[in-house]
């Protein structure tokens, strides 16, 4: 009861003090947005739904990535961060309810770009379980993309500087835009130890029927992308704490 | 009753001892001060005794609870406060007190009890809705040491807490630590103001390199410096006449004339005041003063540990 209670006030104070703050709620919109419109402008002949599965994963990983390297950094310049590792909860209910509102956060990303496109075509053929299982995986692994990032890096500029040397080739890597299959040879398993990859193959696959990988392989990956994520952000901040 | 119990604590560096076997104990209701420079080991010292570090070797238990093995545990009867304020800018004075209590598991009804009851005590009912980042820097240390009390801790542990900031805050909170003390809290404080100490501290130990080089009530201290006894007599008129009679009288004394009507009385073994005022009367001068002097806790610092309390207090602005 005394755990969930310190993880439901945690994550109220990320949801007050960063994500519901104007500037963010904004960078939630307009980021997804303007990446949409741009892919649309660059290539008006192309399908919506051709774009959808990579708008999407975009959005989740930018705004993820973005929100909890910055915050929790921010918390451990300013020292405030020390206050809730000196809290009597596990490290673990910590780190789930710091994650959480970026996990939130990741997934209200996702739907701008679906709430933009059901305007322009029908998206009644999408397999919205499948959708919405791999937006919430998505969101998860980049979410813990980020608080690795976030416990790594000591100021909140070293943070974004890592957080773009790992979203960048990501995106390029991931299938998203070039599919792995089209890939040079040396860079297919880089391609397949990146999250992101299973995520937007779950999407190609339940959006327009053209994953190339079984639901359930990535689906294992990416429960192992979360299991290890967290293990070693757990260790690094512990390995922190007993320097 | 023991609350606090610190055994061959060593924390290195690499090569570099920060922590060099200390030991302490402090009992329960007592105030117990931490002195040295910084780099002495001070906040390594509290922060392994708070569970944020881990000791090489060692051992730390407060109220009986294993704090290396069982952290959490005792983690839930300690309020700390860091050296720095670090509440959080956006939220509010009592939105802040509320969270604390939130992060020690307390119910809404009983967080929102205690933060008004703390918000009142430490005079800042009217701020409690201002945000924490408008506050001026002797509040935000008021409302961090509020934010330590939000969950009733048996002990607690300050950094530094009245570093940077102005006098009449400072005094404020010397004020509530008495107060918490006479409630039976054990406090445990580190601190560079030797005057801080010496009004606050029922025990002190002073920390030098990484090593206790002295530890015991102000009494206790002063007792190591002092091998002779002053006592300082001012009288209403010369006494230069007198000194050869006096130093008949008491034998084991020596005495100086600092101005003509103001001794020094040095002797080996303690001696009353009764006989030197008699003696005085019976020369039909009034004595306007006699006391016995004793040295500074700062002088006592000194020679223990042969660093100038300069040093102390140009590292943080001073007192």
């Amino acid at each position: 009861m005394k755990s969930l209670i310190a993880f439901h006030n945690i994550l109220k104070k990320d949801i007050n003090n960063y994500y519901l703050k104007p500037p963010n709620i904004s960078w939630g919109i307009i980021f997804p947005l303007s990446w949409t419109l741009m892919q649309l402008f660059r290539s008006v002949d192309s399908n919506i739904l051709e774009l959808l599965p990579g708008l999407i994963s975009t959005s989740i990983l930018f705004g993820t990535t973005s929100m909890l390297a910055v915050t929790i950094t921010f918390e451990r310049s300013g020292r405030s961060f020390e206050r809730l590792l000196l809290a009597p909860i596990s490290l673990n209910t910590l780190m789930l309810a710091k994650i959480t509102g970026t996990i939130l956060f990741g997934i209200f990303n996702a739907f701008v770009p679906i709430i933009f496109a059901s305007f322009f075509i029908n998206l009644s053929d999408i397999n919205w379980i499948i959708v919405i299982l791999a937006v919430f995986l998505i969101a998860i692994t980049s979410s813990l993309t980020g608080l690795l990032v976030a416990v790594s890096a000591q100021q909140v500029f070293e943070a974004q500087t890592i957080s773009n040397f790992f979203r960048f080739p990501m995106l390029f890597l991931c299938g998203l835009f070039i599919p792995v299959s089209s890939l040079p040879e040396f860079l297919k398993p880089i391609s397949y130890c990146l999250p992101l990859t299973y995520g937007a193959d779950i999407l190609k696959g339940a959006i327009n029927n053209n994953n190339f990988l079984p639901y359930k392989l990535c689906l294992i990956m990416l429960l192992i992308f979360t299991i290890g994520l967290f293990t070693i952000s757990k260790y690094i901040i512990e390995k922190k704490q007993n320097r | 009753m023991t609350m606090i119990s610190v055994k061959n604590l060593i924390k290195k560096y690499g090569d570099f001892a920060a922590v060099n076997d200390v030991s302490f104990d402090v009992k329960k209701g007592e105030i117990f001060g931490f002195l040295g420079p910084n780099g002495a080991g001070k906040t390594s010292t509290i922060n392994m005794m708070i569970g944020l570090l881990k000791p090489n070797s060692g051992r730390i238990t407060i109220n009986e609870i294993d704090v290396i093995k069982q952290t959490k545990k005792a983690q839930e009867i300690m309020g700390i406060v860091a050296d720095e304020s670090n509440l959080y800018n956006e939220m509010n004075g009592f939105e802040n007190l509320c969270f604390c209590g939130a992060l020690y598991g307390m119910k809404k009804k009983e967080r929102e009890h205690k933060a008004r009851e703390l918000l009142k005590l430490f005079k800042l009912t009217d701020a409690s809705t201002k945000t924490f980042k408008s506050y001026s820097k002797g509040m935000k240390r008021k409302l961090t040491i509020a934010a330590a009390l939000i969950h009733s801790p048996k002990i607690l542990f300050l950094d530094e807490p009245t570093t940077g900031i102005d006098v009449e805050s400072s005094r404020q909170i010397r004020e509530l630590l008495l107060q918490l003390k006479n409630n039976g809290t054990t406090i445990f404080i580190t601190t560079h103001y030797i005057e801080e100490a010496e009004r606050l501290c029922d025990r002190i130990a002073f920390i030098v390199q990484g090593k206790i080089v002295a530890s015991g009530t102000i009494s206790e201290l002063m007792d190591k410096i002092t091998q002779n006894h002053n006592v300082h007599i001012i009288t209403n008129k010369d006494v230069q006449d007198y000194i050869t009679d006096f130093q008949k009288c008491f034998k084991e004394s020596k005495v100086s004339l600092k101005k003509p009507n103001k001794l020094v009385i040095e002797t080996e073994k303690r001696i009353p005041l009764l006989p030197i005022l008699k003696f005085f009367q019976e020369k039909e001068i009034e004595v306007y003063e006699a006391k016995e002097i004793h040295p500074s806790l700062e002088e006592v610092f000194i020679k223990l540990t042969g660093i100038e309390t300069s040093v102390l207090q140009k590292e943080k602005g001073g007192f």
